[in-house]
């Protein structure tokens, strides 16, 4: 099981799935209507660590976190 | 060093506190950039969402970038509400030669606006109102759309 938390202004609570990869994260996330706007925008961590691509393995206890665009200062 | 704050910066108090942690370390430039919220479109203020974790990785990344060069950065940023004429902001550097500091304050600046994880809304009649026209997608942002 993994978790996924959505930071910022996207105003989802966490969730929990099971997952192998970012592969089936972004399935999920594309069946959600409420992520329609973000997911073309939103960066993507894993543990705290971007990550570039969806091959990106997952392992029981993973932390995957979307981050919407910012504008910090 | 990297600061965060409940609501608005102490500015004073943080820009001398910095000059005085780092009089006697031998830089000879001091260069602060502090970002204050101006009255515009009718806001009351600016409020943030800060996520520390990875604002902390990238600003650790950076302290490493800058120390071949004998730089040293340090950096204040709110979080939560901070009103028309307060300061949400403030970056330095500190450096040995007046020409690393200048050049070092415009690229960690500006990419502190493309990469840094903080979010910001307008207050606007006791609303909330993300800034997302003012904001950037992080590098790399998208891969769950492809």
């Amino acid at each position: 099981m993994i978790t996924v938390e959505f930071l910022g202004p996207i105003q989802k609570p966490v969730l929990s799935m099971e997952a192998s990869s970012l592969h089936d994260v972004a399935r999920m996330l594309k069946e959600d209507a409420q992520m329609g706007e973000w997911i073309e925008s939103c960066a993507v961590a894993v543990n705290d660590t971007l990550v570039s691509s969806l091959d990106t393995l997952l392992k029981d206890g993973d932390r995957v976190s979307l981050l919407p665009p910012v504008c910090g200062g | 060093m990297l600061e965060l704050y409940d609501g608005p910066l102490n500015v004073p108090e943080i820009l001398t506190r910095w000059y005085a942690e780092e009089v006697d370390s031998n830089y000879g430039a001091y260069i602060p950039f502090v970002g204050t919220v101006r009255e515009e479109g009718g806001i009351q203020g600016l409020s943030f969402d800060v996520y520390e974790p990875i604002l902390k990785s990238w600003f650790d990344g950076w302290v490493t970038k800058v120390a071949p060069s004998g730089a040293t950065l340090k950096m204040a940023h709110s979080r939560g509400d901070v009103l028309v004429h307060e300061s949400s902001y403030i970056a330095a550097v500190f450096s040995p030669k007046r020409r690393v500091a200048l050049e070092t304050i415009d690229q960690f600046v500006e990419d502190f606006k493309a990469s840094a994880p903080i979010w910001k809304y307008d207050l606007v009649n006791a609303e909330r109102i993300y800034a997302r026209d003012r904001s950037t997608p992080i590098s790399g942002a998208g891969i769950l759309g492809t």
